[in-house]
């Protein structure tokens, strides 16, 4: 967590993150810059299907609908953060020659989806409809 | 070596700036969609102002990722090594989406 404070600095100052370290190849930024946009197609996705959950669930009792739509779109919201900051964190490791960094995110992320997606399948079947 | 010759061995065989390209595009028709619900959503709200306004700060924030996406693809597609993606552009876009998430809340609050 404080990393990541740490970082925000950086997300803001493009040449902060030159003065680090040795300028990789220029494939392994543009590998890692792809990441990064796969993940925000992820956080995009998950946005998206808190929109679609509000949209197109009318029929589901406004609690769980308002309650499922928020929670995807915070999950949204937590996967773009978590990409830049991961995104941030990779190309300094390139720049230090370190290890790339390890993270739980994608395992986190995997567990919430699988739940979300049972608790949709639960909902939808049962109707708890107003 | 003919200049021809020599563009040949700069090209990356591996098209990485030409597959980044196409991940920055992808990621707009992410957006696009996105927007495309949000709009719905809005104006679904009932022609109300609070609806409205969210509705035009999600359609703020697309036109801000495709405007940070055009200028990633312009330095992409120009040939020769591109530079390395500057973290203001990956944080603007990310910022794009978290306020369009804030004012999607709103109307899912709304509706």
């Amino acid at each position: 967590m404080i990393d990541f404070v740490r970082n925000v600095r950086l997300w803001f100052a493009p040449s902060a993150v030159r003065e680090e370290g040795q300028t990789p190849d220029y494939r392994f930024s543009l590998a890692n810059e792809r990441t990064f946009l796969a993940w925000l197609r992820t956080a995009l996705a998950l946005v998206g299907g808190g929109f679609a959950v509000d949209q197109f669930l009318p029929d589901l009792r406004w609690g769980w609908r308002v309650g499922l739509a928020l929670a995807l779109l915070a999950a949204g919201v937590l996967c773009a953060l978590r990409a830049v900051n991961h995104w941030i964190r990779c190309e300094l490791a390139m720049r230090r020659g370190e290890d790339l960094p390890v993270s739980r995110f994608p395992a986190l992320l995997g567990l919430v989806v699988a739940v979300v997606a049972v608790v949709m399948v639960v909902v939808v079947l049962v109707g708890w409809e107003e | 070596m003919s200049g021809a010759a020599a563009r040949e061995v700069e090209r990356d065989p591996g098209l990485q700036p030409e597959r980044t390209r196409l991940a920055w595009r992808r990621t707009t028709l992410s957006s696009t969609v996105v927007t495309v619900l949000a709009g719905k959503a809005a104006l679904a709200g009932g022609g109300s102002v609070a609806a409205g306004v969210a509705g035009a700060v999600c359609c703020a924030c697309w036109v801000g990722i495709l405007a940070v996406a055009h200028r990633r693809i312009r330095a992409l597609a120009g040939g020769g090594v591109p530079d390395a993606l500057v973290p203001p552009y990956a944080a603007a876009a990310v910022v794009c989406l978290v306020v369009t998430v804030v004012s999607g809340a709103v109307l899912v609050l709304l509706g």
